[in-house]
């Protein structure tokens, strides 16, 4: 029994979990999955500004600021007690693409030698994480959600704007992974 | 809603999160290296978890919908639709958060859940992504939606 939680789960039983966060929120208290809103929540609470956007009352926010302390919670029990710390079952063309790359083990969840202090000392792991997270909240924000708010949720909606978001995604995706990255790792 | 009752819904909340966190983290779609794969094509794995979870959430929206489902405060359930305007801001935006998405290989979800694994240097990548948040603010008035 624990090796089955400890094991790998597969898509197909994480997938339809993780698209169940919709119903829950939407029956708990009318709330819409969605986690990029609470980087503007972050903002509008700690940031001092003077921008219009994040004029508002952030306190409105606290259910989803609450549920991101949760995630941050859940992240931590699934390592200590549910992690069998074996590597991920990657594809084997993955792993030689990456190689090819110059990433060199394919043990934890990110690769030690950018995911780290030390990566992050190194100008290419300040690009990718510093950078990196900097595009995440600004695109966002502009493009009004993120993977939760626009592909989970807002597809589930059948909602035209976040198809073009989602395609916009992955756009942004392919240009990092095949122009970007190769330059960096 | 009363002050105790609040206080619950919002344990209710933080039990959601820890649920998503979880399942977030045994998914593997918090590794850098899944995302990876993804964007090269190589793997099913990040297509069906995604995929399966629209199903479900289109599934369980289209329920709502049709029963006219209410919440726990028996509040009918009402999910406002995007307003397209030019459509620029979804699919620049969009664009613009895919670049970040490969870079990290992390979005905003599991950015806390990999903080919750001990990859301490998500700390920095959500301080970056408030600050990215917070820059966006400033320049909303002088870009297109």
């Amino acid at each position: 029994m624990m090796e089955l939680l400890t094991g790998p789960w597969p898509w197909y039983v994480t997938g339809p979990l993780i698209g169940l966060v919709v119903p829950m929120l939407l029956l708990a208290g009318g709330k819409q999955f969605g986690v990029s809103e609470n980087l503007r929540h972050m903002c509008a609470a700690a940031v001092p500004t003077k921008a219009e956007f994040f004029n508002y009352d952030w306190r409105g926010g606290i259910w989803n600021m609450t549920m991101i302390v949760g995630v941050l919670v859940g992240g931590a029990i699934a390592a200590l007690f549910l992690s069998s710390g074996d590597p991920i079952a990657l594809s084997d063309a993955a792993i030689a693409d990456m190689s090819a790359l110059g990433i060199t083990e394919f043990n934890g969840l990110a690769p030690d030698s950018i995911f780290t202090l030390e990566g992050l000392s190194t100008v290419n792991g300040l690009i990718m994480i510093v950078g990196g997270g900097f595009l995440v909240g600004f695109g966002s924000r502009y493009a009004g959600g993120c993977t939760s708010g626009h592909a989970i949720s807002g597809l589930s909606d059948l909602q035209l704007p976040s198809l073009i978001a989602v395609i916009g995604f992955f756009a942004g995706g392919l240009i990092a992974t095949f122009f970007v990255l190769p330059w960096l790792l | 809603m009363n002050k105790p009752a609040y206080t619950r819904r919002l344990g209710l909340y933080l039990l959601i999160g820890v649920y998503f966190g979880i399942v977030l983290t045994k998914s593997e779609a918090i590794s850098w290296y899944r995302i990876q794969e993804m964007f090269r094509f190589q793997a099913f794995h990040m297509y069906g978890i995604i995929g399966a979870a629209i199903i479900v959430g289109l599934i369980s929206v289209q329920l709502i919908k049709r029963k006219g489902a209410r919440d726990l405060d028996g509040q009918p359930i009402n999910i406002p639709p995007k307003n397209m305007g030019s459509g620029t801001r979804y699919w620049l935006g969009g664009t613009i958060f895919g670049l970040g998405w490969a870079l990290t290989g992390a979005c905003p979800g599991p950015m806390f859940a990999l903080i919750g694994n001990g990859i301490w240097v998500m700390l920095p990548a959500v301080v970056a992504a408030v600050l990215g948040t917070w820059a966006y603010g400033a320049l909303r008035p002088h870009l297109p939606h």
